[in-house]
């Protein structure tokens, strides 16, 4: 009946998970009461959890990753910790739970942090960038996130009941094959990919339709800001790339479910298959995190330069030349594994080549800011911070690009150093600057900048702290994924990294200040303008927050920087325009059916990992019957009539006029 | 915007390429959901490769077990094969029917079209379930792993197809040739003729090769 599960699965023995699940349930409960009772469940639901408004969307994946880079970054804490305290002991973990947690942190950081910031960011200003009122499927959208909800919800589960993979985070046989890994973990690990993949296929599909198709009038492609151009290739990677990992952990899990024989070691199964099919999908995800952070440096600098974006065509090249190549470079991730000295001559080649779009983006922001008024205001200082960055993470990169070093360096500190430079001084700084930058937007008040720039700072400082050390502890021979070490030149290191590791932390909680403090003086900072930074682009054009319907009357688009002309031009023409006709406007319905489908996805999910087969017919049915009843339904769309848009778009304008004769002054 | 109302045409080639196609503005409702099925049927055929890639890296690994040649049986797989063929051209027909709202051919072709899908299903699966009572089933080899799993998923698609045929044949008879239930239709139609695109693919790649060898 309940399959491998009993009461074995949870793990009394062990207090630090135990109490963790503990808190993070009390903390539920505690909020799902205080929802009930003050009677905010119905607002939650139809205003939210139903909702397949694309802003809505947006903010709830934003929502998701924040709270698992909380999860996310309490492992790296209590892995920081373990090195600084385990040379020449164990240290206070136990070697297999060390093992789950840097698996773990891994999988939570790449899937459940960074992917859902920024497909949250992308559903939130897509659209409004490209003058459209919503994406090209919404319900789908909600789906997807649905289903991103899901995995991450699985991941968690795991803390508590049962375990997770000790593997690393790309699982590699025959470590993760059943005859190494009995236990449920794997298992855990590959379901969530698989459900919340397949919320990321969605998702990749929806935006790619959307840029493609659903642009305003006027909106030609040479015209879209480049944020677009990056949300376009950064999801065409993920068409083309995910059903690739899907594929891969399909087989994985046959292996472990049905006895095939992929990647074992009898029967002719082929370990180097997997290296080449994971790492197929595993080089270009790296690009679809980084090519949407690359949009948003160059919205942020543009606008806080007061200038053009400088080289747009040339960016625009640089970034469909990334999208293709990232997809020709994936074996340099195993160099050392005996593929040949010509076979590693071409990709690291290949790799390389990388270097040079990225170096001609780098100049671009460099030649942006060149002559321009520069504010630095947070959005900017995170922007700032990512160039220096992230070229110290690109030259170490091509440094592991050369075969020879990488024998020297794979699997060492070094590159740990590497992958987190170029993940968190690339991704993550991104993924605050758009937020910093669009925050006003989403929510109609800006962030506090004393508690930004701090938590800019000690971001800033603790990354260098915590990674630098990294990178010479690499030099100095130390591998990745150690429980404890016997080898004294290493600890120093180890003691700055945590170090780092507390500055680090106070940066998030300036941070998590910030929001509290804004949301406390939200009437001071709110924008009434709907253009806090006197922006360039069309989201900058309808108030904040927007209205559900984005628009009152389609942009119409008549160059780049679609928004700032618009300004120029009303002023020259002292912004006279007769009242314009208002007409109805069609909007998609609410609906449950992601939310639906995530709750039978759970139950499939996590019947799948235990091995009870009746609830994963039920909750397969389930899902399927939902499907059923939203193709069902008769009315898909609601009205807002013309009286209403006008009375909305009215109080708009008004705030906006005196906006207007401001901006031409400058 | 209303701003812009009155702002003339002089930015329309910042570029100065000479040429300036300007962009209508979104697209219908039926181009957007055919094309975004397209992109989602072109990512279901990358994941149809992978399995593919895999056939080819093991189709050699039979692990002392048997080779394509010895189990294939040829009579049988052109069967299969002329079912999904005609599948297709009966699909097509319950599309034009569809278009042309006449709803006992649409009936018709699809309830055809479902018989064809099902006689495919049951041969593969006759086909599966005697090769696993020979002991040759998806854990004997590697080869027979990756046979099992990439003909499997074919299935699977073509299973799941047969599911959703059914959907829309009564959704058709609940609600009619309504908009949203011919974009759907639509859609339906894409992936059926998928799917028979990936079986020629499959024809060839493990049984026409295979009983080469
Ligand atoms: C907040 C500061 C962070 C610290 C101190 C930190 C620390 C660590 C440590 C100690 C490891 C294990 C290295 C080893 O193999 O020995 C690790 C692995 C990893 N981290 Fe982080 N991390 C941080 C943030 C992030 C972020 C933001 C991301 C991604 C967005 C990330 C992605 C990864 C990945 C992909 C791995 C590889 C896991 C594996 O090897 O299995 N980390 N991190
Ligand atoms: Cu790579």
């Amino acid at each position: 009946m309940l399959g491998k599960l009993d009461w074995s699965a949870i793990p009394f023995d062990q207090p630090i998970p135990l109490l963790a699940g503990a808190v993070v349930l009390v903390a539920i409960l505690a909020v799902l009461i205080w929802v009930v009772v003050k009677g905010h469940l119905p607002y939650l639901w139809h205003e939210w959890i139903t909702s397949v408004d694309h802003k809505r969307i947006g903010v709830m994946y934003i929502l998701l990753a924040s709270v698992m880079l909380l999860r996310g970054g309490s492992d790296a804490i209590m892995m920081r910790i373990q090195q600084a305290v385990a040379y020449q002991s164990q240290g206070y973990l136990p070697p297999e739970h060390y093992n789950q947690i840097f698996s773990a942190h891994g999988t939570i950081m790449i899937f459940f942090v960074a992917m859902p910031f920024v497909i949250g960011l992308m559903n939130l200003i897509v659209p409004l960038q490209l003058g459209v009122r919503d994406v090209a499927f919404p319900t789908l959208n909600s789906v997807g996130f649905w289903l991103a909800a899901t995995g991450a919800l699985l991941v968690n589960l795991s803390l508590v009941i049962g375990e997770f993979a000790r593997t690393g985070w790309l699982a590699f046989p025959p470590l993760s094959e059943l005859s190494y890994s009995p236990g449920v973990g794997v298992d855990y690990y590959a379901w969530s990919l698989q459900i919340s993949g397949v919320g990321t296929l969605v998702a990749g599909i929806n935006l790619v339709t959307t840029v493609l198709k659903l642009r305003t009038r006027g909106m030609n492609y040479l015209r879209m800001p480049m944020f677009c151009w990056t949300t376009l290739a950064s999801n065409l990677l993920i068409v083309a790339a995910f059903p690739i990992l899907t594929a891969t952990l399909a087989m994985l899990l046959l292996d472990r479910y049905l006895g095939f024989h992929f990647f074992t070691n009898e029967a002719g199964g082929n370990v180097m298959m997997f290296m080449n099919l994971i790492w197929a999908w595993g080089h270009p995800e790296v690009y679809i995190l980084v090519l949407p952070a690359f949009g948003i440096f160059s919205e942020v600098v543009s606008t806080f330069s007061g200038k053009a974006l400088f080289g747009y065509r040339s960016m625009v090249l640089a970034t469909m030349a990334i999208c293709v190549i990232s997809f020709m470079v994936w074996l340099h991730h195993f160099f050392t594994m005996g593929a040949g000295p010509d076979v590693n001559a071409i990709f690291g080649i290949a790799s390389m080549i990388i270097a040079i779009p990225t170096g001609v983006k780098i100049y671009n922001w460099l030649f942006t800011m060149y002559g321009g008024r520069i504010r630095f205001e947070t959005p900017m200082l995170w922007a700032v911070g990512f160039m220096v960055t992230f070229i110290i993470g690109g030259l170490t990169g091509v440094l592991v690009a050369v075969p020879p070093a990488d024998f020297m360096l794979h699997n060492s500190m070094f590159l740990v150093a590497h992958f987190h430079n170029v993940i968190i001084g690339g991704v993550l700084f991104g993924a605050f600057a758009g937020f910093e930058y669009w925050f006003p937007k989403a929510f109609g008040f800006r962030l506090d900048e004393r508690w930004g720039k701090a938590a800019f700072w000690f971001t800033f400082l603790g990354f260098y702290v915590t990674f630098v050390p990294l990178y010479i502890a690499g030099m100095l021979g130390m591998t990745r994924r150690m429980q404890h070490y016997d080898v004294a030149a290493w600890r120093p290191w180890m003691i700055v990294a945590a170090i780092g590791m507390v500055v680090l932390t106070v940066g998030v909680i300036c941070q998590v200040m910030q929001i509290v403090v804004s949301i406390r003086n939200r009437e001071a900072l709110r924008d009434r303008t709907g253009d806090p930074w006197d922006g360039r682009s069309l989201e900058w054009a309808t108030s904040s927050p927007p209205p559900v319907f984005n628009f009152a009357f389609s942009p119409d688009v008549r160059g780049e920087d679609a928004y700032w002309d618009m300004k120029i031009h009303a002023q020259q023409q002292s912004l006279e325009h007769e009242g314009p006709e208002y007409q109805d406007i069609e909007m998609p319905r609410n609906s449950p059916t992601g939310f639906v489908c995530a709750f039978f996805a759970t139950i499939m999910g996590f019947a799948l990992i235990w091995h009870m087969w009746w609830m994963v017919i039920l909750g397969g049915i389930g899902a399927f019957a939902t499907f059923v009843v939203f193709a069902w339904r008769d009315h898909d769309e609601y009205v807002i009539p013309a009286e209403e848009v006008a009375r909305i778009d009215r109080v708009n304008l008004e705030e906006r006029r005196s906006l207007v004769s401001m901006a031409g002054a400058i | 915007m209303s701003m812009t109302a009155t702002v003339g045409r002089a930015h329309a080639d910042p570029h100065h390429i000479g040429i300036v196609i300007e962009h209508p503005g979104p697209a219908s409702k039926r181009i957007v959901t055919a094309y975004g099925f397209w992109v989602f049927l072109l990512s279901d055929i990358v994941m149809f490769s992978c399995f593919f890639a895999a056939y080819a890296v093991l189709v050699g690994q039979t692990a002392g077990g048997p080779k394509g040649s010895e189990i294939f049986e040829q009579r049988n797989v052109a069967i299969e094969t002329v079912c999904l063929l005609l599948s297709s051209f009966t699909c097509g027909m319950a599309s034009i029917a569809a278009d042309v709202r006449n709803r006992f051919w649409f009936y018709f072709g699809m309830a055809v079209t479902c018989v064809l899908g099902l006689v495919f299903l049951a041969m593969e699966f006759r086909e599966f379930a005697d090769l696993v009572s020979r002991g040759y089933g998806p854990s004997r080899s590697a080869f027979l792993t990756a046979f099992f799993s990439l003909v499997g998923c074919h299935g699977l698609h073509v299973s799941a197809g047969v599911l959703w045929l059914l959907t829309m044949m009564a959704q058709v008879f609940a609600k009619g040739f309504r908009a949203d239930i011919l974009r759907r239709m639509m859609c339906f139609a894409l992936f059926w003729h998928a799917l028979d695109i990936i079986w020629v693919a499959v024809f060839s790649v493990v049984y026409l090769l295979g009983s080469g060898v």
